[in-house]
């Protein structure tokens, strides 16, 4: 009996598929909510330095008068509490890994310049 | 929400032994030996349980007190008494197992107590 | 009188999977004591908690330990609830246990692996990671991680899993199960395994009581001691028995996993075919004061939590004593005696964690 399940789990391995995936050449696994890297919709957000804040590992650093966000990716342990405490929303978990790396991955992005205050205003009183 | 049953004891640092000894003898296992930095002052938890009813010893020792090691009664203490010696830097008396602050080597001696500076990546980033 | 001579074994060693130092003191091939040395992955993130946000430092404790990570993060989780007197929604609390059971059925399997590979059973091994594989798969799909989950967060948890889902993750653990059980029987029956484990670092029931052991290593001498039948989380809904054997040696104590990865299955599906409806969270106001001891079963054996908060933002301690640190004990004991060449079995049936050991 133990001979027959062992001819039958080699021929199952001599004739199926590998079980494991040829990375990075075949992309990993992904699901709806597997968490990747983070992305920022840089045109929302306000630099508040929420993020920068509750960042468990200091990833975020957020200037508000040169109005950047700058990520480290190597810190971001992509846990996504940045993403829920964005009071606009603007961070987002994407399911696709980042690439891999052999020096500091440091992102910095620019925002658009800030808006005049008078048109601001006209926002406020609609 | 489940509550598991938790009793702290006050005792003296001088009752420890004794009390270590009764509950060995009552047939508890030693859960813990774990040690909170309070300021000035030090407190120490032995918790103990024969099912699932905790009991924890607690004392109260400052920077520089002696505290007596139960691993004469727990074999298995000196572990803890170990750690506690290797991050608090307080001293525990004649462990059985005495590791002179080999068990956890860190780079930083006793980190708890000296804790190393935090490097803050520019424009701190702790929460407020 | 014969001479004595030192051999370091580890930090790295081929057969280790974390670095753990032990000074194995011999005589001829026996070893007569074994000294063990750790602090090399020391991260201080016990003193971490004084920085950060009670609510954020959940994805901290969480990344204490690499395989029990879930089951960490509900314990905290546990203490800050119970402190701040929070009612957990039964919903979030069954989903926990559907994790925690999920994470305990990989730990589990990883370790036979390993266990399987220490032995020079590469087959067996490579079976055991497959089976391993199937449930990360569920993990991340539900989760969005595959070992570190990060959805457990203080007054519940961050994301539901849909009815429809819940239906598809039991289909296929009936589907898996055929395989659980064959690598199962191999465990119990195969000669290679009974030879290589039997009598082999026996841990008697009084000396594991005495020392401190906790989880599979206790339940392999024959201790009933497991936390879940205090019934945490939703445990006490779903009836629960501990899996015990008696030998003590180092073939229970494997046994003990294996036949624990079964368990997790029906636990498992008994919690979906019990799931309540309703919300997953519960809002957080104010901050923590006070402090609690939790415990919990992690895959490794009994966990505690010590938090201490003083109504502040940051909390004042949190000490994790995690189930290898308390083996180290009745491992020193078990290494006593025992041949050179069965050392590594040895040390790896407490499946030692060492980044949980030192946090
Ligand atoms: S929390 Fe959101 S809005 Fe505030 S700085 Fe960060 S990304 Fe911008
Ligand atoms: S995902 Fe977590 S670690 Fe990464 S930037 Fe956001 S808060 Fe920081």
């Amino acid at each position: 009996m133990p001979l027959f399940t062992m001819v039958k789990r080699a021929l199952a391995n001599v004739t199926g598929k590998p079980a494991t995936l040829m990375y990075p050449a075949t992309p990993a696994k992904q699901y709806d909510v597997s968490r990747g890297h983070i992305v920022i919709a840089i045109e929302d957000c306000i630099f508040c330095g929420n993020c920068q804040r509750h960042c468990v590992s200091q990833a975020i650093v957020v200037d508000r008068e040169a109005r950047t966000w700058e990520i480290d990716r190597l810190r971001c342990i992509i846990c996504g509490v940045c993403a829920e405490v964005c009071p606009k929303d603007c961070i987002f978990i994407e399911p696709d890994y980042h690439p891999s790396s052999v020096g500091p991955v440091v992102e910095l992005v620019q925002g658009p310049p800030a808006p005049p205050k008078v048109e601001k205003k006209a926002k406020t009183e609609e | 929400m489940n509550e598991q049953k938790h009793t702290v004891i006050e005792i003296a640092v001088t009752d420890l032994l004794k009390k270590a000894e009764e509950y060995h003898t009552k047939g508890h296992r030693l859960v813990q030996i774990g040690c909170t930095p309070l300021g000035d002052r030090y407190e120490i938890n032995y918790t103990f349980t024969t099912a699932w009813d905790f009991e924890s010893l607690r004392i109260t020792v400052h920077d520089g007190d002696e505290i007596p090691s139960i691993s004469g009664t727990y074999w298995g203490a000196f572990i803890y008494e170990n750690e506690i010696h290797d991050l608090f830097g307080l001293s525990v008396t004649d462990m059985n197992i005495d590791f002179q602050g080999h068990l956890i080597e860190t780079r930083v001696p006793t980190p708890f107590k000296n804790p190393p500076k935090v490097t803050i990546v520019s424009k701190g980033g702790d929460a407020q | 009188m014969s001479n004595q001579i030192v051999v370091p074994f580890g930090p790295q060693h081929p057969v280790l999977p974390e670095p753990i130092h032990l000074d194995l003191v011999l005589e001829d091939e026996r070893v007569v004591e074994a000294v063990p040395t750790i602090g090399y992955v020391h991260r201080g993130l016990e003193k971490l908690v004084e920085k950060r946000d009670f609510k954020d430092y959940v994805l901290i404790a969480e990344r204490i330990c690499g395989i029990c990570s879930f089951t960490h993060s509900v314990t905290y989780c546990n203490a800050i609830e119970h402190i701040m007197g929070i009612e957990v929604p039964p919903r979030a609390q069954f989903i926990r246990t559907i994790w925690m059971e999920y994470s305990r059925m990989h730990s589990h399997l990883l370790w036979l692996g390993l266990t399987a590979d220490a032995m020079g059973f590469e087959n067996l091994f490579m079976n055991a990671w497959r089976l391993r594989e199937e449930i990360l798969d569920d993990m991340e799909a539900t989760t969005g991680g595959r070992v570190i989950q990060g959805s457990s967060k203080v007054g519940g948890i961050r994301l539901d899993i849909p009815d429809e889902k819940l239906g598809e993750m039991v289909d296929h653990l009936k589907s898996i199960r055929p395989l659980l059980e064959e690598s199962n029987r191999i465990f119990t029956h195969d000669q290679t395994v009974r030879h290589r484990m039997r009598g082999l670092g026996v841990l008697s029931k009084e000396e594991a009581w005495d020392l401190g052991a906790v989880g599979p290593t206790a339940r392999g001498s024959g201790c009933d001691m497991d936390v879940r039948s205090t019934g945490y989380s939703a445990y006490g809904e779903l009836g629960f028995k501990p899996i015990t054997f008696p030998h003590g040696d180092c073939l229970d104590r494997c046994l003990v996993r294996s036949e624990e990865v079964l368990a997790a299955v029906d636990l498992v599906e008994r919690a979906v075919a019990k799931m309540p409806d309703g919300p997953i969270e519960e809002k957080v106001k104010g901050n923590p004061d006070g402090e609690y001891f939790a415990f919990s079963e992690q895959p490794r054996g009994e966990c505690m939590h010590y938090v201490k908060a003083n109504g502040k933002k940051n909390i004042v301690r949190h000490r994790v004593r995690t189930p290898t640190f308390t083996n180290i004990p009745p491992l020193v004991k078990m290494l006593a005696g025992i041949e050179l060449a069965d050392v590594p079995v040895v040390v790896l049936t407490i499946d030692p964690c060492i980044g949980c050991a030192e946090r």
